[in-house]
């Protein structure tokens, strides 16, 4: 087998070796796109800032992300201008509606995709720079499993799937959990179920995704894999009333059932991740 | 190759209910200055001069081709040349993305070549350079595009190529070179070795070209680091979801659950429902 004949490919070639993960950061992934990644981002960020934390949003999708679309915010200094000195990183930082902060990439940071060593130790540096600041840093990833989301998910110290109930979704979801596992060595995979259409469906999901990694993904002995399920979304006309008006749900449906969802998904979220670490 | 009659369809588009376009301009040969590009054709033997029978249409496509064809080309080895590289490789990616089936980029440099042309002459280099060619070019199956990187790097990428055999591809290729004796002139000859650096694009991953010559090119380093006349291949990223994954994965959920195949959505149940229930 050729696997066995060179395992330790040089920094450049192996963007998905894990770097040193940041404490209090949070990557917001998906295999597949068009599952709701940035919306649970977006008022997850907003439902933790009206529980009284320091919030911040960043694009970690390198200006493919809808972050500005979703949240209706064009500034005009976004993290391309920190990356080609043009502007200071706080100068980058914008207010969202929901009382979190949020730092877009902005268009040209496409550019910085490819990433070379140089990238990554600004991102990195970008990045540490900014965490002590705030209660949760989340990162909004792109979708799929390319070498920049990788990346960006190399980074944080938590990482969560969301992922719908179709199979496609699930698939994605299930391939994206295992590149987590393998490449990243990654033993705790947090997974949100979006769109779900009864209670239960995302326990059901995260108990069959959690079989079929324990039977075909090896692990080393003592680490297993942990998939936890930290809550569903309902299917709930709501949500794309909001993203058409380019809201978040608390603006303007604080007690629609998808809010009161990422509401609970909040105060999980606080107390498993930011409470603990905190 | 484009189709050489597409001319001759034009009269079809202008039909009496479209707003008239006026048919494009016969093309006169003799006022096109193709002295050029014949020359530089029937250079290379790629073109023959016109044919009393052929129109002029059929003509200049065969000219153009053969100007496509050229530019593609290294002409001291034959082989693909960067350009046509840079193209398939972008092309793989696109096919790796969607199949999912793993495809393997080597890249190889001649070992010590300098000590070639400074002993024996930039002739003998060349001839060095098309020998390699040449055999590489024989190591390999027809589907896969074997390049001319530049100076005396090469590059071949595999397609379709499991990564169960990569490692015996670019080994054979290393023993070839290894065994191959090159004829400089009567009574002079050399041999070589290679040393191959090889990455797979990832699957399921949307990976650059930039970044997978990058991976290849590294391994290539590594190799000459590590003495020359050897293979180093990355490993593959293992992220093949397989059907019995699939099978597992939505078996129990679909099952017996009318209610959850409902929740997947009108929209969806069309291809994802029925094909998971027919498990």
């Amino acid at each position: 087998m050729s696997d066995a004949v060179n395992p330790a490919p040089t920094a450049a070639a192996a963007p998905s070796v894990p770097l040193k993960p940041l404490g209090k950061v949070l990557a917001v992934t998906s295999g597949k796109g068009g599952v709701g990644k940035t919306f649970v981002s977006a008022n997850l960020a907003a439902a933790l800032a009206k529980r009284g934390l320091r919030v911040l949003v960043l694009d970690a999708d390198l200006g493919l992300a809808n972050l500005d679309v979703v949240l209706n915010l064009y500034p005009k200094i976004t993290l391309h201008d920190v990356f080609t000195g043009k502007a200071k990183i706080q100068d980058a930082i914008v207010k969202a509606p929901g009382g979190f902060s949020v730092l877009l990439a902005g268009s040209g940071m496409v550019e910085y995709s490819r990433l070379t060593p140089e990238v990554r130790d600004e991102f990195l540096r970008i990045m540490a720079s900014l965490v002590p600041h705030y209660d949760l840093v989340l990162l909004d990833t792109g979708a799929g499993i390319s070498d920049v989301v990788l990346f960006a998910v190399s980074l944080a110290s938590e990482v969560m799937v969301v992922a719908t109930p179709e199979p496609t979704s699930l698939t994605d979801a299930y391939a994206t959990i295992k590149v987590l596992v393998t490449q990243q060595k990654r033993q705790t995979v947090r997974l949100v179920i979006n769109q779900t259409a009864r209670t239960g469906d995302g326990r059901a999901i995260t108990v069959q995704l959690q079989q079929v990694l324990d039977r075909f993904v090896a692990t080393e002995p003592g680490r297993p894999i942990k998939l936890v399920h930290m809550g569903d979304i309902p299917a709930d006309p709501s949500v794309r009333q909001a993203i058409m008006r380019r809201q978040l749900l608390a603006q303007s449906m604080s007690g629609a059932p998808a809010a009161l969802a990422i509401a609970q998904l909040a105060q999980r979220v606080q107390d498993t991740l930011v409470s603990r670490t905190a | 190759m484009c189709c050489p009659f597409l001319l001759d369809f034009v009269p079809f588009r202008t039909k009496p209910t479209v707003p008239s376009t006026p048919l494009p301009a016969p093309v006169e040969l003799q006022q096109l200055r193709l002295d050029d590009a014949q020359a530089l054709l029937s250079r290379d033997g790629v073109l023959q001069t016109l044919d009393g029978q052929e129109s002029a249409t059929v003509y200049l496509q065969r000219v153009i081709d053969g100007l496509c064809e050229l530019s593609l080309k290294d002409p001291l080895t034959g082989l693909s040349n960067r350009r046509h590289f840079h193209n398939m490789l972008d092309k793989t990616i696109d096919v790796v993305a969607r199949s999912g089936d793993p495809a393997l980029l080597l890249m190889l440099d001649i070992d010590y070549f300098k000590k070639v042309n400074d002993s024996y002459g930039h002739q003998s280099g060349d001839q060095v350079l098309r020998a390699v060619a040449q055999a590489l070019a024989q190591c390999v199956r027809p589907m896969d595009t074997v390049a001319r990187y530049g100076g005396e790097e090469f590059a071949v990428i595999m397609p379709d190529c499991q990564t169960a055999f990569g490692f015996s591809v670019a080994e054979r290729i290393r023993q070839t070179m290894q065994d191959m004796s090159i004829m400089l002139s009567p009574g002079v000859e050399i041999r070589v070795t290679v040393s191959i650096g090889g990455a797979y694009a990832p699957e399921w991953v949307r990976s650059t070209a930039a970044l997978w010559t990058e991976r290849a090119d590294a391994l290539l380093y590594r190799a000459k680091n590590e003495g020359r006349n050897r293979v180093l291949l990355d490993s593959q990223q293992e992220i093949h979801v397989s059907a019995e994954e699939k099978n597992m994965l939505f078996g129990h959920l679909g099952l017996g659950d009318a209610l959850w195949a409902d929740s997947v959505g009108a929209d969806n149940g069309a291809d994802g429902t029925h094909s998971m229930r027919a498990n």
